[in-house]
């Protein structure tokens, strides 16, 4: 067993013992520390696979940012999750037949697959040589060349995620104090202030 | 030697996962939302994996934007999330019966 293959076998393991972990774990926070693990071990995968760039990527964007948005939310809230996880235990019949009935449809899959006859004469863009171009600079070649739409539609999915979340996380609450600057600057002290000469004995 | 076959099969583990947890967390919606992480987490290792034994890179750019409509979904499911809890006070999936459906 060479090295690649032993690394292959501790990512895969990690990888579906932390993906289990992350559905089972009692505390949610775990569960994203799971998840976390879950993410790295599969960027570990993707360096074995030639992909660099998607190791990376997968690092950046799932564990720099998803799984961080995902512990905000989980610290943020304050939900009783004990409750919760005690439903657990009834729903474990039905998520295991289920489970089990999606693994023996793979398993079927498994073994019954074959390539059409003549299938590599279709691939849309062969991969170059990876000693001659690397990973990033073979994906930016086509990315920003034949997939040149797809690549801005999915920004302009991002720019709308972000937007949405924006709007619907955002709340103005009418039951505050607030400054208003405006108002501030437009006071005029003449207005604001009168001197009164009050006699003695009398009053206003 | 390790094959395509050893990484399709960590997919499918993976996939398994993640449906075993919607079925599992039904009443959590922060744990189904990691779930379907789960999910395309495998879906990506399907495409990766196809892409390099078969020597064609287009399986990579796709799991560029499989990436992208994941970090998407999850920003905006936590959003709904967030705005959800600040109007019912729970994260029940059960609870969400506003309209009825």
């Amino acid at each position: 067993m060479s090295v690649a293959d032993f690394a292959f076998y501790a990512f895969a393991v990690v990888a579906v013992i932390a993906g289990l972990l992350v559905v089972t774990a009692k505390n949610p926070v775990h569960s994203v520390l799971w998840l976390i693990l879950t993410f790295l071990s599969s960027a570990g995968l993707f360096v074995l696979l030639g992909a660099e760039f998607l190791a990376m990527l997968l690092m950046i964007v799932y564990v720099g940012a998803v799984a961080v948005l995902f512990l905000f939310v989980v610290m943020m809230l304050d939900i009783d999750f004990a409750a919760l996880k005690a439903e657990m235990v009834r729903y474990f019949p039905l998520a295991a037949l289920v489970g089990l009935v999606i693994l023996m449809q793979l398993t079927l899959l498994y073994g019954a697959w074959t390539s059409a006859e003549g299938s590599a004469a279709l691939h849309m863009a062969p991969a170059p040589d990876a000693a001659q171009v690397d990973n990033a600079r073979a994906l930016g070649m086509i990315l920003f060349d034949q997939y040149f739409i797809l690549f801005q539609v999915a920004g302009l999915i991002l720019l709308v995620a972000m937007i949405g979340a924006i709007v619907l996380t955002l709340r103005h609450r009418t039951d505050v104090k607030r400054q208003n600057v405006l108002h501030q600057m437009w006071r005029d002290p003449a207005k604001a202030m009168e001197l009164k000469d009050v006699k003695p004995g009398q009053g206003l | 030697m390790v094959g395509l076959e050893h990484y399709l099969t960590v997919a499918a583990a993976l996939f398994v996962i993640g449906i075993f947890g919607i079925f599992l967390n039904r009443k959590n919606v922060i744990v189904i939302l990691m779930s379907i992480e789960l999910i395309l987490l495998s879906v990506n290792i399907n495409l990766v994996a196809f892409s390099s034994f078969s020597g064609d890179l287009v399986g990579q750019v796709f799991t560029m934007f499989v990436l992208t409509v994941a970090a998407a979904e999850a920003a905006i499911g936590l959003a709904i999330l967030v705005t959800f809890f600040r109007n019912r006070g729970t994260i029940d999936v059960e609870d969400v019966n506003v309209m009825k459906g």
